[in-house]
């Protein structure tokens, strides 16, 4: 187990504070407020539609919040100008689901591309930080591979690769084991573990695997129809008397007790006639 | 019964009007970029642009050059048939050269590239945007419209003039050797009478009808491939929406712009 004390909790890196989301009318965050500190790997874990893409997509500013402050590095991300959130931006690193990687690029351009548009290093010089991050993540030799020709694995390690090369602060992960067999989930689990260590990097791994967010975690946030359930360390929430918790810890389904009033109306609902 | 019709004009209108301020933002954002970008470290990428005309101009060029000959032989003959009712054949010359500069050029540049390039854009920007490579950009600190968006709308104002002319080159030839062959003319004969009456005003009206095309068919492909959702079946659909509403806009704009140039 890694805790928040073998790193020193500066000043957080994120701050969330009552996040409210919507899609359409529909309800997906509800009042969500945490921080992440300094060096820490935090997980953010639910199960399915519990909201934790969408609160990822707030972390990153793809969406915007209706209510609620997110501040990444002390800036409010609703309040930032283009340019600033840009340079913001540049101190952050993100590794997507399936990888997204540039289809028309070999895993090397791919891994090249942020300092290409960010950096004025000649060629070379990128190249040879590229080979670097892709040596990190054991992915040398493979720099002339198209993202087609990769696994799931390799596509996810190019993607950290290039999430690393230009040396953020702060790191994301959308479900880094998803669609991993256990070994491969688990040697993505441990690099997630060094990277952490050799870059004094903040990591945020947002993932529905138990076993990876217990291997990883620092502090673990547990979410549920868009409400946080619990925050702490994996000792924390193991422990939590809360029933949906151990619930999502023992992979239980919940008992739905149905209303059968309520049920008619849903299947009656709309149509004409009766 | 007239209720729900018209609530769904009146959805449709403002979904309408909704794409139609889209695409101008998409316009907007893609001259500030151009304009501004170099001096914020972000210019639009000169390699890219050049890699945009290829795709959509030089790649193009066979088609348009050989759809555009088609169109000049079809002028020619249908030209001829009607012309001999009048005994008029030979003014078939002067006939094909003003239709095919002023209109037909352009128009056949239009639709093979609205065919041809409206799909592709709409589809590679479709499918970055499920595979969320359009998110990955963004969260680089790459504006997807300084990306994506910029190099293809220089492109298409760069290679739909170049390819209009190829298109009025090949079809002036086409009508002009069938012509020849019939009226027993030679080709350089016919074509020194299509340069005798043609002024620099009829190339020029398709010049500027075909920035107007190029203009329509990159904002129309790139919004269309930003909006795909709903995965394979979503991104045919905006894939087809993307032709057919190029096609569609460059017909009614020609129409437009035809009125008033020759007013």
């Amino acid at each position: 187990m890694n805790t928040a004390e073998q790193h020193s909790p500066q000043e957080p890196i994120i701050e969330v504070d009552g996040l409210v989301a919507y899609y359409g009318s529909r309800k997906i965050l509800d009042d969500v407020s945490f921080d992440v500190h300094g060096g820490e790997i935090m997980v953010i874990m639910g199960g399915s539609g519990s909201g934790k893409s969408t609160l990822l997509r707030h972390l990153l500013a793809l969406n915007r919040a209706v209510s609620g402050s997110i501040r990444v590095f002390g800036r409010d991300m609703g309040d930032v100008s283009s340019r600033e959130l840009h340079r913001l931006r540049q101190r952050m690193g993100v590794s997507f689901q399936n990888g997204a990687l540039f289809n028309s690029l070999n895993v090397e351009d791919n891994v090249i591309f942020p300092l290409r548009e960010h950096t004025l290093l000649d060629d070379n010089t990128m190249r040879i930080m590229a080979r670097m991050k892709l040596e990190v993540v054991n992915m040398a030799g493979f720099e002339k591979l198209m993202p087609a020709q990769l696994s799931g694995g390799m596509s996810k390690r190019t993607a950290l690769a290039r999430a690393i090369v230009m040396d953020p602060n702060l790191l994301f992960f959308d479900e880094p084991s998803a669609g991993l067999d256990p070994v491969v989930s688990a040697d993505l689990d441990e690099l997630i573990l060094r990277l952490r260590d050799a870059m004094e990097v903040s990591i945020v791994v947002v993932t529905h695997e138990l076993d990876s967010a217990f291997r990883i975690a620092d502090r673990i946030l547990v979410l549920d129809k868009g409400k946080v359930l619990v925050i702490g360390s994996v000792d924390d929430v193991r422990n939590s008397d809360n029933e949906r918790v151990q619930n999502l810890l023992n992979r239980r389904s919940e008992d739905v007790v149905v209303d059968p009033d309520e049920y008619m109306h849903r299947l009656t609902d709309e149509l004409t006639g009766l | 019964m007239v209720r729900p019709v018209i609530e769904k004009v009146g959805i449709g209108a403002v979904q309408a009007i909704e794409e139609a301020g889209y695409q101008f933002s998409l316009f907007v954002e893609s001259l500030y970029w151009l304009i501004v970008g170099p001096f914020l470290q972000q210019p639009v990428r000169l390699r890219i642009i050049v890699s945009e005309m290829m795709k959509i101009g030089v790649l193009a060029i066979p088609i348009v050059v050989l759809l555009s000959f088609s169109n000049g032989v079809i002028l020619a003959l249908q030209g001829i048939a009607t012309l001999k009712d009048f005994d008029a054949e030979s003014q078939v010359i002067p006939g094909i050269a003003y239709s095919v500069t002023r209109e037909f050029g352009v128009l056949i540049a239009g639709i093979v590239v609205a065919g041809r390039s409206g799909s592709a854009i709409a589809a590679r920007i479709g499918s970055m945007q499920m595979s969320q490579e359009v998110d990955a950009l963004r969260v680089m600190g790459i504006e997807p419209v300084r990306f994506l968006v910029a190099p293809i709308l220089v492109s298409m104002l760069i290679m739909m003039p170049i390819l209009t002319l190829f298109a009025d080159t090949a079809a002036m030839i086409g009508g002009g050797l069938y012509s020849g062959i019939v009226l027993s003319l030679s080709l350089t004969t016919v074509l020194d009478r299509s340069f005798d009456v043609l002024v620099l005003y009829d190339v020029m009206q398709g010049i500027y009808k075909s920035l107007v095309f190029g203009l329509l068919i990159a904002l129309v492909a790139c919004s269309n491939g930003f909006s795909v959702t709903g995965g394979a079946e979503g991104l045919g659909r905006a894939t087809t929406r993307s032709v057919v509403m190029s096609i569609a806009m460059i017909v009614v704009a020609d129409m437009v712009f035809t009125y008033f140039l020759t007013r």
